[in-house]
């Protein structure tokens, strides 16, 4: 992996004469997790399409783009909160996607040992109908390992699954994403408040940024009293939104 | 709601299929017994039965060219429709010549070519083979070509996020994910290619089960046609079960059910 390059959106994006969101100046710096919080409709996603050259149909009156002036295309990976598995691949297969679209040859060794340091070791054979909603998302996220992009942008990756099992991903992507540059677009405001080395609210009316504690650093435990304020006060600004 | 679906139950799944039938021969004995039919207008059922076994070598001999040219056609017209529906999906100038072309295909009604194919590819097996294909080819490609075209947008954003190349998106999400539509597409062609032979055979043919009907008809041997006509209708069904159980098995396994 090359260095993570900070990434930023700034400008107003329209789908047909409609605004989707802006004015506004998002960036985020390189190496950074930060984490954006907001109401449903607001155009979080249509923000993680604009740095992910998939905004198909959005003008964009302004730019997108990273801060050492080279293009995001192909150094950006996207996990959604739909697994997007593809129901007819088997795990390995699905994690070997990505190099068998590209016409590379499958790193099969490589992704059998990223789906063992996601827990799923035995699995690999299995296809999506055969493993739980979490083991899904460990593929998913062995799958998004494996493109070894810089840039990685998580859209709601966590929000189907149980508590429990939301925390321990929330850990695992932490730990193996580390050094990247994330944006991480979140209904949640306890998820922004453990991953989130920044934590953006997306309004309307722009972006507001509500500093986190200096310590601990993320990935924070979800019962830290510095956790719990934090959520506290992202939720509140949240209300005060709605 | 509840009440009928135990009431089903209980019926059976043969009982499902016995009793449809027995309805369908009470009535045509009903209808002989009140109009005074005479055999040659329409035949009693077990006629029919007693025909279907006296000429059952004539009527296999027949049976079996049919078959031959249904399963043809079948083949031929999901291998072209195929690679059409890839074809238009792959590239926006084949669609802007060829898709009017397509449906004018199906515009034409098949009966009235039928004549002008016995003339191309004479009175045998081959223009019989061209009537199915001709009259299942349009439901085939275009079932497949709204699969691939409606493949879901999430995949494709992953995809092009991925640097993925149009071919490979082709071969590795975009058919894939259009499967169950082409499958689809097979089992309408089960039901309409015996149309397409038969109307083949009609028209000009010196075997097969339209020409055992037509010749039994012109020879008011009105037993032989629907003992004809019977052996047609349970082929089309069990090619329509067989395609149709194969589809599924298909998918279930593919997805690891």
């Amino acid at each position: 992996m090359t260095a993570a390059p900070g990434v930023y959106v700034r400008g107003t994006a329209r789908v047909g004469g409609k605004t989707v969101f802006g004015p506004l100046d998002l960036s985020a710096p390189g190496g950074e997790w930060t984490c954006i919080l907001g109401p449903s409709g607001v155009g979080k996603t249509t923000l993680l399409a604009c740095l992910a050259g998939t905004a198909d149909g959005v003008v964009l009156e302004g730019a997108a783009g990273a801060d050492d002036g080279r293009p995001l295309a192909g150094r950006v990976a996207l996990m959604a909160q739909s697994d997007l598995l593809m129901p007819w691949l088997s795990a390995l297969d699905n994690v070997l996607l990505g190099d068998r679209l590209r016409g590379d040859a499958p790193r099969a060794g490589r992704a059998g040992c990223l789906l063992g340091r996601m827990g799923l070791e035995g699995m690999e054979g299995r296809k999506p109908t055969a493993l739980s909603g979490g083991q899904r998302q460990r593929v998913a996220l062995a799958r998004t390992l494996i493109e070894d992009r810089p840039v990685v942008l998580l859209d709601e990756p966590f929000s189907a699954l149980d508590v429990a099992r939301r925390a321990q991903m929330q850990e695992l992507a932490a730990d193996v994403l580390s050094g990247r540059t994330v944006v991480h677009v979140t209904h949640d405001p306890a998820e922004a408040a453990r991953l989130g080395s920044r934590t953006l609210i997306l309004t309307p009316t722009g972006l507001r940024e509500i500093t986190p504690p200096a310590a601990p650093l993320p990935p924070r435990r979800p019962d830290a009293t510095e956790t719990l304020a934090l959520t506290g006060r992202l939720t509140r600004c949240l209300l005060d939104a709605a | 709601m509840r009440l009928k679906m135990g009431q089903m139950g209980r019926i059976g799944r043969v009982g499902r299929i016995v009793l449809p039938v027995l309805v369908v021969v009470g009535l045509w004995y009903g209808v002989i017994g009140l109009w005074d039919m005479p055999r040659f207008i329409l035949p009693s059922p077990g006629q029919v039965i007693l025909t279907l076994y006296d000429s059952r070598v004539v009527i296999t001999e027949n049976a079996v060219v049919t078959m031959g040219e249904v399963l043809a056609g079948i083949a031929l017209g999901a291998f072209l429709g195929g690679l059409s529906a890839i074809g238009l999906a792959m590239s926006p100038l084949a669609r802007t010549l060829f898709r009017p072309l397509l449906v004018l295909t199906q515009a034409l009604p098949v009966f009235a070519l039928a004549p002008i194919l016995t003339l191309w590819f004479g009175y045998g097996f081959g223009s019989k083979v061209a009537m199915a294909l001709l009259i299942i080819y349009f439901p085939v490609t275009s079932a497949f070509y709204d699969a691939l075209m409606r493949a879901p947008a999430d995949w494709l954003a992953l995809a092009r996020i991925m640097g993925a190349t149009p071919l490979n998106v082709m071969w590795h999400i975009r058919i894939p994910a259009a499967l169950p539509g082409f499958l689809s597409g097979l089992r309408l062609a089960a039901v309409y290619a015996p149309i397409g032979a038969i109307i083949g055979e009609w028209v000009g043919a010196s075997k097969g089960l339209g020409y055992l009907m037509l010749l039994a008809n012109g020879r008011a041997k009105t037993d032989l046609m629907f003992a004809a006509v019977l052996v047609l209708a349970l082929f089309t069904l069990g090619l329509y079960k067989a395609i149709d159980a194969l589809s599924d098995e298909i998918l279930r396994r593919r997805e690891g059910r």
